[in-house]
């Protein structure tokens, strides 16, 4: 048990997507501006990495791993380099299939933060969620903490960096600063908090 | 020559004037995670530009044929396949540098830059052009990802490539590394740093208010 608290915590905070690993930069940025937004992306980056990581987790164990197809006699068979077109193939399928089931279902859920589902086909967090549940070999019940950490720490960082920039309309940004800088600069020095984390879950 | 200069613009546009790093904020996911040394951001440069090379030029190829609805999926299966093979090959020749990035080669593949040249460009002009555009975008990230990883590299380890350049204390010398340089702060700092001197260099590149906040009232600029 205390195990898989320290993989949430470690995947949420030490390990955070956007700030100590930049993964998922791109929406991280682009969609901050505003903290609705921001609030919206994060959940449903939560969602789908939720979802995906253990639904890989079962394909790569079940179908890709080298042994995978010892019980039918083929022990070579190493498919482990098809990892990345399945990964994204079950991302994209998940993303689509989450779409239509939130529209059918939950249309007012849905309108609100359906355009950023699309987006996350292409979003490095949730891919690499994937890639580092097979490179740490995690089961099923560890992968799915671990998605579900991973997109935990990316909501609360971007809520969080929404809700600074929001702050900033009022303050006086320097002209060749405005935007894309001061938000690097407030990303770097949110960082710098997190890297704080990193003694957490040291033991 | 119009038609000369219009490809010669299109390769060095990217550069600097429309550098996809520090203006169209495409491909900062991987430029910041990679640059701790130079050898690692020039490893990924080389990677990605090949990769966005290829697959411009295939989408380009092949751009009447793929139906709108799924060319979503079309265009990162095609990329995919390219980081596959260029992933095999790194592993193959430069066993130790493909540790280093990890999964940051297979990530190209999500990696904004390829998916929104292929879309905005890729798929509306020959490949020939095409191709020139990916280079040139390519060459642009390689050389944001250059500049970090040197400035990261000399002042974090006191090193460039490898090669000792300011003696350090522990090497009796008399540079102390500044160990904040190689964590992941500094990469932000830099970048954001960058970007303000690019900006104040050139000020057309400069953001516009509305498209930093369209609730913000228009006389505190």
């Amino acid at each position: 048990m205390s195990d898989l608290v320290s993989i949430f915590l470690s995947a949420a905070f030490v390990e955070n997507m956007p700030l100590t690993l930049f993964l998922g930069l791109c929406t991280f940025i682009a969609l901050s501006r505003k903290t609705g937004s921001a609030v919206g992306l994060g959940i449903a980056v939560v969602a789908v990495m939720g979802v995906t990581v253990p639904l890989n987790q079962l394909i790569y164990s079940a179908l890709l791993a080298p042994w995978a197809w010892a019980w039918a006699g083929l022990p070579e068979t190493d498919l482990s380099y098809l990892k990345l077109i399945a990964f994204i193939g079950v991302i994209a399928a998940t993303v689509q299939l989450l779409e239509m089931v939130l529209d059918r279902f939950f249309p007012a859920i849905y309108s609100s933060f359906g355009v950023f589902l699309p987006l996350l086909t292409v979003q490095c967090a949730i891919l690499a969620g994937s890639l580092f549940m097979v490179e740490r070999s995690f089961t099923l019940v560890e992968s799915a903490v671990f998605g579900l950490g991973s997109g935990t720490g990316f909501a609360t960082s971007v809520v969080m960096l929404g809700a600074i920039r929001a702050r900033l309309a009022y303050s006086h940004v320097p002209e060749a600063l405005r935007g894309l800088g001061i938000t690097f600069l407030l990303a770097g020095m949110m960082s710098l908090g997190f890297s704080a984390f990193a003694q957490m879950v040291a033991s | 020559m119009p038609a000369r200069a219009s490809l010669w613009s299109t390769l060095t546009d990217p550069l600097v004037h429309q550098n996809p790093v520090t203006l169209q904020i495409l491909g900062i996911c991987s430029a910041l995670a990679v640059t701790t040394s130079v050898a690692t951001a020039l490893t990924m440069s080389a990677a990605l530009t090949a990769v966005l090379v290829m697959s411009a030029g295939l989408i380009s190829l092949i751009r009447h044929h793929i139906p709108g609805s799924i060319r979503l999926i079309v265009q990162i299966v095609i990329v995919a396949s390219l980081v596959i093979v260029i992933d095999q090959i790194l592993q193959a020749y430069l066993f130790e540098i493909s540790q280093k990035l990890s999964v940051f080669v297979s990530l190209i593949t999500t990696n904004c830059l390829v998916l929104g040249r292929t879309e905005s460009f890729s798929r509306h002009n020959p490949p020939g052009r095409s191709m020139v555009d990916a280079l040139g975008n390519g060459l642009g990230y390689s050389l944001v990802l250059v500049v970090i990883g040197s400035v990261r590299e000399l002042f974090g380890a006191g090193s460039l490539l490898g090669l000792q350049v300011f003696q350090t204390v522990d090497q009796g010398g008399w540079f102390t590394p500044l160990s904040l340089m190689l964590l992941a702060p500094s990469a932000f700092f830099l970048l954001g740093g960058l970007v303000w001197i690019l900006r104040t260099l050139l000020p057309d590149q400069t953001e516009t208010l509305e498209l930093l906040s369209p609730d913000k009232p228009e006389d505190l600029s």
